[in-house]
């Protein structure tokens, strides 16, 4: 875990301060000659010369399983720190940011869809996309700023998401796969992140379910102005994205080594 | 961290078997360390409020807590008698405010019988200096017109129900031996005192001179055979008390008790022993505390147990859980939000744990005090927790914090390990 933490020096503490500023931020996320390397492993499992995602901008990021695809997002999230190079997200370069301040910014700026299981399985819908917003005082302002306006603005999502409002009491455990990836999506879009990130978030989904999935995600993530950062390795979703990069072409480090 | 607490809370309402039970266990052991403790410090607490208003204890020479249990709490006999003479002596001491003979040796259904002078009612204090208070009745008059009457204790008119004129018969020693009834001389009850809380609840008072007419036939221990003296003949003879079991002295001033007591220790016509009833409450302390420690320290080790099982049933549920620590990270809740999570999940166990078992201590106080108090004179009364057991829920409450940062600390560290793709 030592390289992970002991790299972040505690200098920086006022990310937020930052956010507010993102609009006029051209890059979302920066990576150059940034590696890292798994604390048991001798060679590095990531060395990426240089990899940007503008600020609005959507990616397609594929790879073969164990390419470090998964690995890549937590050094974005600010959960792993890279051993060398420079990582900003917003401008703020994270291995410069103390732990807190690394989780506040993911808190802040951060929206995340994984595979499966996103949801916490006995709280409620409405609690789960909610969940955004209990450590981010910024998103929660930006969601509306009574807890009545905030309930709405749940609805709202769930229901541009095509979810059926009454949905929002039952517990996340009562829901479809592809129900619960959809609140998955509007519990990374609520209070306006600047940055998504979805990890492989339809493969466990059908091909009818994927499509309309895709198509709800990308429309969400324009409405709020998000870049996107969608890993996956299907290649057959390439198609809805304007960029696509392969892993094997920005990790310069043997894949699976 | 309101936040925090209401994700805390849902949690382990999601897991509530398997912690309820947990907190079952915490309950349990906290009831048995504030029982055992309130207990302990009831019995302290009855003890020297039996003693509060006497100054000296005087009997044949024995050990002083020999002394003061046969003499206050009626629990084994003294060692010997005294001569009314030597009582006589001591009572004329100029340092000698009021003094009470004690005859005692027999019983009813139980209940130890103690002979005495109407004085006994006036004199006798408990509690904080509180006087006996008649609830019906009023004191045996000590006279022969009187001989048969009787005061009885709130416990001796309530479990058996005895009412004012009922008719009791006293046994001979505590009652065990078949056919040792002076049931040819039966008492009549004049009076029943209000409950005190002390050995005057479960006590028979008679006049020194019934313990005379009752033993009349009687020598060493059994009835002379063929000797039978009815109750009225009783009156003809000299029923003046010879010798007594004990005495209860009170002072003019209490400085004066070390030479009273000196004394007595000194006398020359027989052995006699004078207490001072706190130092020998002390040495009881002395004898009886390592039995209290030993018993705090088995509920002590109880409670450890069970909060133990605690951080080992949240450890085992830790790994079920790694994905909902991984999401919690992923909205932006940190290592430290993750052991916060957990730290607080077993002190909210902890705190139930230690809520049911005040309850259950409660219920018990209200359901099986008024037996205990009845057979054993402790005052399990339904109250808050005092100063001891207020010592002692920080303890478990301290314990189960640190056994909850145990699983916390390994939810961190699993948190650490997963980043936000938990590999299971
Ligand atoms: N926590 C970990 N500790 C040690 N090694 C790890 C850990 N997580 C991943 N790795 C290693 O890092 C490499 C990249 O893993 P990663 O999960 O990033 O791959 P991926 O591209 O996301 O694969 P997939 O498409 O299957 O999700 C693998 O070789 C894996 O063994
Ligand atoms: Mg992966």
């Amino acid at each position: 875990m030592d390289q992970r933490v002991r790299g972040a020096a505690s200098l920086n503490r006022a990310p937020a301060a930052a956010g507010d500023a993102a609009a006029g931020i051209a890059q979302a996320i920066e990576l150059s000659a940034v590696r890292f390397r798994w604390r048991a492993q001798r060679s590095p499992c990531l060395s990426i010369a240089h990899f940007a995602l503008a600020s609005g901008e959507r990616v397609f990021l594929h790879g073969e399983s164990g390419s470090g695809k998964s690995t890549l997002l937590n050094l974005i999230a600010g959960v792993l720190l890279p051993e060398a190079g420079s990582l900003r997200v917003l401008d703020q370069e994270l291995a410069r940011l103390s732990g807190s301040a690394r989780d506040r910014l993911r808190a802040d700026h951060i929206g995340f869809v994984f595979q499966q299981f996103n949801l916490i399985p006995y709280l409620s819908v409405m609690e789960n996309v909610l969940l955004a917003l209990r450590f981010s005082p910024r998103r929660a302002a930006r969601a509306g700023g009574g807890s009545r306006a905030r309930a709405a603005e749940v609805a709202r999502l769930l229901a541009s998401l095509d979810l059926d409002p009454a949905l929002q009491t039952r517990t996340a455990a009562e829901l479809s796969v592809g129900q619960q990836q959809r609140v998955a999506v509007a519990r990374a879009l609520i209070g306006s992140p600047e940055i998504v990130i979805a990890d492989e978030p339809t493969s466990s989904l059908d091909a009818v379910r994927q499509q309309a999935f895709m198509e709800l995600l990308l429309e969400e993530c324009g409405r709020a102005h998000a870049a996107l950062l969608f890993v996956s390795h299907d290649l057959r979703l390439a198609r809805h994205f304007g960029r696509c990069v392969a892993m094997a072409d920005i990790n310069l480090a043997e894949a699976g080594s | 961290m309101t936040a925090l607490l209401r994700i805390a809370l849902r949690s382990a309402w999601n897991r509530r078997l398997t912690l309820g039970l947990t907190a079952a266990a915490i309950a349990l052991a906290t009831t048995l360390l504030l029982g055992v403790e309130r207990a302990r410090s009831g019995a302290r607490e009855a003890f020297a409020s039996s003693v509060s208003g006497t100054d000296l204890i005087v009997g044949a020479r024995a050990s002083p807590v020999q002394l003061l249990l046969a003499s206050v709490f009626r629990v084994g006999e003294p060692a010997a008698e005294m001569s009314w003479r030597s009582y006589e002596a001591i009572a004329a001491h100029p340092a000698v405010a009021w003094s009470l003979p004690l005859s005692f040796g027999d019983s009813h259904r139980g209940f130890p019988v103690l002979g005495t002078v109407p004085a006994y009612f006036e004199r006798y204090r408990h509690g904080a200096g509180t006087a006996l208070r008649m609830k019906a009745g009023r004191a045996f008059s000590g006279t022969l017109d009187g001989l048969y009457e009787a005061v009885v204790g709130a416990e001796v008119a309530g479990r058996p129900g005895h009412r004012l004129n009922d008719s009791i018969v006293l046994a001979h020693g505590g009652g065990e031996f078949a056919h040792s009834e002076h049931s040819d001389k039966p008492f009549r009850i004049v009076g029943i005192l209000e409950r005190t809380g002390t050995p005057v609840d479960r006590t028979v008072f008679v006049s020194l001179a019934a313990v005379e007419a009752v033993h009349l036939e009687w020598a060493g221990g059994a009835p002379l055979p063929g000797v039978s003296i009815p109750a009225e003949f009783a009156r003809k003879f000299d029923l003046a008390p010879k010798r007594i079991s004990a005495m209860l002295v009170g002072l003019k001033n209490r400085a004066a008790a070390l030479r009273v007591q000196r004394f007595v220790n000194d006398f020359r016509a027989e052995a006699l022993t004078a207490v001072l009833p706190g130092v020998a409450l002390d040495e009881l302390w002395q004898v009886v505390g390592v039995a209290e420690r030993t018993l705090l320290a088995v509920s002590a080790l109880v409670v450890a147990v069970g909060l133990a099982g605690l951080a080992a049933v949240v450890l085992a549920g830790l790994d079920a859980r790694r994905r909902e620590l991984a999401i919690l990270r992923s909205v932006g809740a940190g290592p430290r939000h993750i052991v916060a999570l957990l730290a607080a999940e077993g002190t909210m166990v902890t705190l139930a744990g230690m809520a049911a078992g005040l309850l259950l201590l409660a219920a018990g106080a209200l359901t099986l005090g008024p037996q205990i108090e009845a057979r054993y004179g402790l005052a399990l009364a339904l109250q808050a927790p005092a100063g001891g057991e207020w010592r002692l829920l920080g303890a478990v409450l301290a314990t189960g914090i640190v056994a909850s940062v145990l699983p916390g600390w390994r939810a961190y560290s699993l948190s650490l390990a997963d980043g936000l793709t938990p590999r299971l």
